[in-house]
């Protein structure tokens, strides 16, 4: 395995594209190491992006959104009290993924990338409607994150595509996110089910919805429907009720050690109604 | 296969090594600098008994490459202790009985050390969640926990 270290984004892809054999880019590292470790995924060629200048900065762009470099830990994201403030779902989501070590080094790029459908940190970006900035050999795009995952361990990305950056919109007034998941025990876990909510107010009332549903799925689950149950409501009568319903509903999980097929589709619809409620609390709050 | 050259600084002493790149930052601080202090118990960021201290950050030695060590600044458990003394919470696991085997105890009180030195005051709830990623089989955790609070409170106490 030869180990690359470059000082541009543009150094990368190429060495990437001139690279014969498994090419790998290495963030955090607390996934990459791991298949490294246990011989699942056994690189030729390591594309270290964190001696880029930028690569771990957090910034507020002129449109008022936020851009969150594609080596920031999730420790920096928690420290950062504005963006907490304004995507505390989407903080939250990734301050779930592993312990205080893995916090210093673990990104959300890399959750994303490693294509897990229960990445927590995943579908918080993708309710907050993030984009990705991909650089490749014929230059740069922006995808919506929801884009991104195509399956369990898989992802759109084209062989020595980098995503360089992600894209948060500008926050308004009056709205709100959260994340909850299921897991057997209190920390260090991984998620059973998971769920995230981002809700748009006027005067109390839901104007838009996002709703994205974890761990039920061969990858992350837009309900749609069940988001638009939610819209022109005030989350008062049997609304919740029907939205948790909804979720059972749409979600499609499968059986496995962490929880079986009959208990992911029940446990669902009490989570998505849990978030809902939270993202509420959070928009009215949030002026 | 090519070994890289690394120079990094570990526990204040300028070092240099000739790394594998598949090699991680725990493997290199065992077998290349001989500090074996910090332990492998999982080899896959689960355990934290390999937690070092890597340029201010709380991480598993075990998920860092050797040669990302490259002009970093690293503190491992042989650093902990002054010249003539240990440092309070080595003074305190062993006035407390907060070990047992001992394997886990270099990740534990480097992980201990990062956060009192980021909050002397922490909850027990905030010790608990710090220092779940370190496993601990022998103990039972109680005491590893009330010696971090007590630590905490006599570093309050000089402070």
């Amino acid at each position: 395995m030869q180990y690359h270290s470059p000082s541009s984004f543009n150094e990368a892809v190429a060495i990437s594209n001139s690279s014969s054999g498994l090419v790998k880019y290495l963030a955090g590292g607390t996934d990459v190491l791991v298949q490294l470790k246990i011989g699942t995924k056994s690189p030729d060629h390591l594309i270290d992006i964190k001696n880029i200048p930028g690569v771990r900065e957090i910034s507020l762009r002129d449109d008022g959104g936020y851009t969150i470099g594609a080596a920031v830990s999730g420790a920096q994201l928690t420290e950062h009290k504005e963006l907490s403030k304004k995507w505390p779902g989407l903080v939250e989501g990734m301050e779930l993924v592993g312990s205080a070590q893995i916090q210093s080094r673990a990104t959300l790029v890399g959750n994303l990338c490693n294509g897990s459908p229960a990445a927590d940190s995943v579908p918080g970006m993708i309710v907050a409607g993030a984009s990705v900035s991909i650089l490749n050999s014929s230059g740069t795009k922006d995808v919506l994150v929801e884009d991104i995952p195509s399956g369990p361990g898989s992802t759109s990305l084209e062989n020595g595509e980098l995503i360089t950056a992600i894209n948060l919109p500008k926050r308004k007034d009056y709205e709100g996110d959260a994340y909850l998941r299921f897991i057997p025990r209190t920390e260090m876990d991984i998620a059973v089910v998971g769920c995230a909510v981002n809700l748009s107010l006027e005067n109390g009332v839901i104007t838009s919805a996002k709703v994205v549903l974890g761990a039920v799925g061969p990858k992350v689950i837009l309900a749609h429907s069940a988001a638009d149950c939610l819209v022109g409501t005030k989350l008062d009568g049997n609304i919740l009720s029907r939205f948790s319903a909804k979720c059972s509903q749409i979600a499609k999980p499968i059986s496995d050690k962490r929880g079986s097929e009959e208990f992911r589709k029940d446990i669902i619809g009490v989570i998505a109604q849990r978030a809902a409620k939270k993202a509420y609390d959070r928009a009215l709050g949030n002026n | 296969m090519t070994k890289i050259h690394v120079k990094t600084n570990i526990n204040g002493d300028k070092v240099e090594f000739l790394a594998d790149p598949r090699e991680t930052l725990l493997d290199c601080l065992r077998d290349h600098i001989g500090l074996t202090g910090s332990k492998e118990g999982c080899g896959t960021g689960d355990c934290g008994a390999c937690s070092c201290i890597f340029d201010g950050d709380l991480v598993s030695s075990c998920l860092v490459l050797g040669v990302e060590a490259e002009g970093k600044s690293i503190e491992t458990i042989e650093g902990m202790a002054g010249e003539k003394e240990l440092h309070p919470l080595q003074k305190k696991f062993i006035e407390m009985a907060a070990l047992q085997c001992g394997f886990c105890t270099p990740g534990i009180l480097i992980a201990a050390k990062a956060l009192l030195d980021r909050n002397n005051d922490p909850t027990e709830s905030e010790v608990r969640y710090w220092l779940a990623g370190n496993l601990c089989r022998c103990t039972g955790y109680d005491k590893i926990i009330k010696a971090v609070m007590e630590t905490a409170r006599d570093i309050r106490e000089t402070a």
